[in-house]
């Protein structure tokens, strides 16, 4: 099976050699989600992972690379929300732990229901990234320092709430979200994100409000000017955010049938990696879900290929950086190309 | 080739020696192309460049958009080498291979767009890399004095400690020339230096410029305004599609020749035929008063198929004013009435929603996403009614995109980048934005700025062709002639004060200049 893919991405690869079957089988792949270079890169990954281990190419084992990266899945989608409009969302892996922790806080030290305490514990998500927005669009405060402040903050009230203790235990049902897989393979936190990410593509590809991201990243003052309510629009953008935080944060909750305050360190900085390696600019206007999922897996398929040869985590930090700072560049090289 | 053009620098004073004094008996010239070609990848920008700048002189470089002027200057200023060609600098070869080797030679470069640093003062903006020094330290104290001297030359009286952030674009362009002046530069290139400016400091920089060429700088002045070149050039030189297809040995030389030297081809009217407004007042504004005070109590109202033009120097109001009937920025106090329904506005949705749409001043930072497509661009300001129940279809879109570049003549493809459109195919492509809409108010701010001499006439067409549909179109300029051309009526400000609006009969450049500076 590995040596027709290496010859195929060969040909993929190399845009002079005249293959025009292949490469347009590739850009045809690459229109329908919206990304070409990033998918040769994962493609690339697994072709090199299936080739040195063979734990890799399983079915159990992809499995497991969509188990773990479902968490960074959710969270990336708000960021790419967020990276569209040119702005930057710090706080979701420090929302992501105030939730869990009310969730955790509400249904064992207040004995509520835990539905309830699940729309609350997505509601307080919500709320920071309505916080979030206010700051961004009413104060005037650049979304990096916003963030940077809803970060801290939520990560105090997130260790405030128990005092720091963890928080073990949920029911059975919550438990198999994560863990009880339909069909053989399905988990339903996985179909949760994969839902998430067809509503989201949609959303972006062909409703108007999805589009009216694209042109406030391009340029606010045009979309104002055009007629788009950029602050409001703006301010959604961070709850939803702060929402999918939340979510991800019961998710997490639910895999590991505990609610930890220190959850979610540094994904922040993960999801950021993943929408940028997925294509999207910095500075708005470009980019788009098909990436993000992309950008998700290859930084899911790294970890877990590296763990599985048994490369030391000190070396796979290293290894993922690279990848991040290759991704950009090939990328930034080929937009000054054409 | 750091050591001939060192070599040139002490040439200075130019009191003409033996040596610089050619056969024929003419000075040998302060610069001098040979043969001058650029070419970016398999492009050719320039070819066969000859041009000689003699001491004392002002060369007025004239041409459309593209036609090569930037390139050219870009490598007399030392941004890039020239792919083929020589030149000499007062006889010597010259070919600097740094922007800081054609400083040091004498060659100072003022960009059309700024490059200053907002926050930095004007004293340190004005020594930048080159600050001045006393026993190891910054000498500011020099510094400011200096700046402060050379800043009130020009005219502009503000403590050269003022950080350039907070100055007027007119003052910040100012400050680029003080910068220029300052380097001592023997040959400076001036590229639309006046394009912010208003009427008397343009008179008080071109002093400056008489003052510097007795002393024997040379200038080479790229500019739009044909009126200016008339006033103050030596020469007139006219560059076509990377070529020198002109060279007028005076200034003195008929409008329509250099248009069609620039343009290559006859250019018979500029300004439409103007049809008398038939219509009823369609906008109606009255006491309107800007909330950051730009404009105070102006009223006035337009017909539909009406052009009304509004007239004044920089910094009078005009931005302001139509912005705020866009509902771009908020009014003090006032109100505005469309087809005689007063309207408030809290976003500028509420004014399209009104009827009323504005093509701002500046395309680049409001008008057009450079980075997006034609037809994303387009798309943007119609999603309601493209996208009825919120689904924007990419098909429609293009559609839609389609049909409007068709209706305006737009030259480019609904999925190309809105960068690689030229600025008279952009500023249509806004138009065409908003056509569609069949709004009932039209404003359009300075609608050809930066847009080729040839294009123009086309967007006046399109101007025309709006009021003719029966809209009200109001038209802010700082290019007298456009707004005389153009508009039935004309309303002039001054310091954000209405000066009287003139009809199409009495509204000419003295009576508007002499309300405008009222």
């Amino acid at each position: 099976m590995a040596t027709p893919q290496t010859t195929k991405e060969g040909a993929a690869a190399q845009p002079a050699a005249p293959a025009p079957a292949v490469r347009r089988g590739a850009s045809w792949a690459g229109k329908l989600i919206g990304v070409q270079g990033p998918l040769i890169g994962l493609v690339a990954l697994c072709i090199v992972f299936s080739l040195t281990t063979g734990a890799f190419l399983s079915f159990r084992n992809l499995l497991n690379v969509l188990d773990q990266v479902t968490v960074l899945g959710i969270l990336s989608i708000g960021m790419t929300l967020v990276i569209i409009i040119a702005g930057i969302d710090l706080s979701v892996g420090s929302v992501l732990a105030f939730s869990m922790m009310i969730l955790g806080w509400l249904s064992h030290d207040w004995n509520l229901p835990l539905v309830v305490a699940i729309v609350i514990a997505l509601l307080a998500g919500a709320l920071c990234g309505w916080a979030n927005g206010l700051l961004v669009t009413r104060a005037r405060l650049p979304a990096f320092i916003a963030t940077l402040s809803m970060m801290t903050i939520a990560r105090g009230l997130a260790n405030i709430i128990t005092d720091g203790r963890q928080i073990v235990g949920y029911p059975d049902w919550f438990d198999s979200f994560a863990t009880r897989r339909y069909f053989g393979f399905l988990s339903l936190t996985v179909a949760l994100a994969i839902v998430l990410v067809i509503v989201s593509w949609i959303f972006l590809r062909y409703r108007s409000a999805g589009r009216a991201l694209y042109a406030i990243g391009g340029s606010a003052e045009v979309a104002r000017l055009a007629g788009i309510r950029v602050r409001n629009v703006t301010t959604w953008v961070y709850v939803a955010s702060g929402l999918l935080s939340g979510l991800a944060g019961i998710v997490l909750a639910s895999r590991l049938d505990s609610s930890q305050p220190s959850a979610g360190l540094g994904y922040e900085l993960d999801a950021i990696a993943a929408v940028v390696i997925g294509g999207a600019s910095l500075s708005g206007g470009v980019g788009g879900i098909g990436g993000t999922v992309v950008g998700v897996l290859i930084i899911g398929v790294l970890h877990n290929g590296l763990n599985l040869t048994g490369v030391s985590p000190f070396i796979q930090q290293v290894v993922i950086g690279v990848v991040i700072a290759l991704a950009v560049s090939s990328d930034t090289l080929r937009r000054r190309g054409s | 080739m750091n050591s001939p053009h060192a070599n040139a620098v002490p040439n200075s004073p130019p009191a003409p020696s033996d040596a610089s004094v050619s056969s024929e008996g003419r000075a040998v010239p302060r610069l001098s192309l040979r043969g001058i070609e650029k070419s970016f990848d398999a492009n050719v920008v320039l070819s066969g460049i000859d041009l000689d700048v003699y001491e004392g002189e002002l060369v007025a470089l004239l041409g459309e958009n593209g036609a090569g002027k930037s390139t050219l200057s870009s490598i007399i200023a030392g941004l890039f080498p020239p792919s083929k060609g020589t030149m000499a600098w007062e006889g010597l070869p010259y070919a600097p291979a740094r922007p800081g080797e054609a400083i040091e030679a004498g060659v100072g470069l003022i960009h059309q767009e700024m490059r200053l640093l907002p926050d930095l003062s004007i004293a340190e903006n004005v020594f930048v890399g080159r600050l001045l020094r006393k026993g190891g330290r910054i000498d500011r104290e020099a510094m400011n004095r200096r700046a402060a001297e050379q800043l009130h030359r020009l005219g502009l009286d503000v403590p050269p400690t003022t950080l350039v952030r907070t100055l007027r674009v007119a003052a910040q362009q100012q400050v680029e020339i003080a910068k220029a002046l300052t380097l001592k530069a023997r040959l400076l290139i001036l590229d639309e230096p006046t394009a912010a400016l208003g009427g008397e400091e343009t008179d008080r920089l071109f002093a400056q410029i008489d003052q510097l060429r007795q002393q024997g700088v040379s200038f080479i002045y790229i500019s739009h305004r044909l009126e200016e070149i008339a006033r103050i050039a030596d020469r007139i030189v006219v560059l076509r599609d990377g070529r020198l297809v002109a060279t007028h040995p005076t200034a003195q030389v008929p409008v329509p020749v250099l248009l069609e030297n620039m343009v290559g081809r006859k250019v018979d009217r500029l300004f439409p035929k103007l049809e008398e407004p038939a219509g009823q007042d369609v906008l109606r504004v009255e006491g309107l008063t800007g909330a950051n005070g730009a404009f105070r109590d102006i009223s006035f109202s337009v017909r539909a198929g009406e052009i009304f033009g509004i007239a004044g120097i920089v910094g009078a109001g005009r931005t302001e004013l139509v912005r705020a009937i866009a509902g771009a920025d908020p009014l003090a106090a006032g109100s505005i009435f469309v087809e005689g329904k007063p309207i408030h506005f809290r976003v500028p949705e509420d004014a399209i929603q009104a009827g009323i749409v504005l093509v701002p001043e500046d395309r680049k930072g409001q008008g057009v996403v450079l980075d997006h497509t034609v037809a994303s661009n387009l798309a943007l300001g119609n999603f309601d009614r493209l996208a009825p129940h919120g689904w924007l279809m990419p098909a429609k879109v293009v559609s839609f995109a389609t049909d409007a570049i068709k209706r305006l003549g737009v030259k480019g493809r609904p999925n190309q980048a809105m960068r690689f459109l030229s600025g008279g195919n952009q500023q249509k492509s806004i138009i065409a934005r908003w056509i569609s809409r069949s709004p009932k108010v039209f404003i359009l701010d300075e609608p050809t700025r930066g847009i080729d001499v040839g294009a123009r006439a086309a967007i006046y067409e399109t101007i025309a062709g709006l009021a003719r549909e029966g809209m009200a179109v109001i038209v802010v300029s700082s290019d007298l002639e456009e707004v005389l051309g153009l508009s039935h009526r004309v309303l002039v400000l001054a310091r954000g004060r209405s000066q009287g609006i003139l009809p199409r009969g009495e509204a000419t450049n003295v009576a508007i200049m002499e309300r405008a500076t009222a």
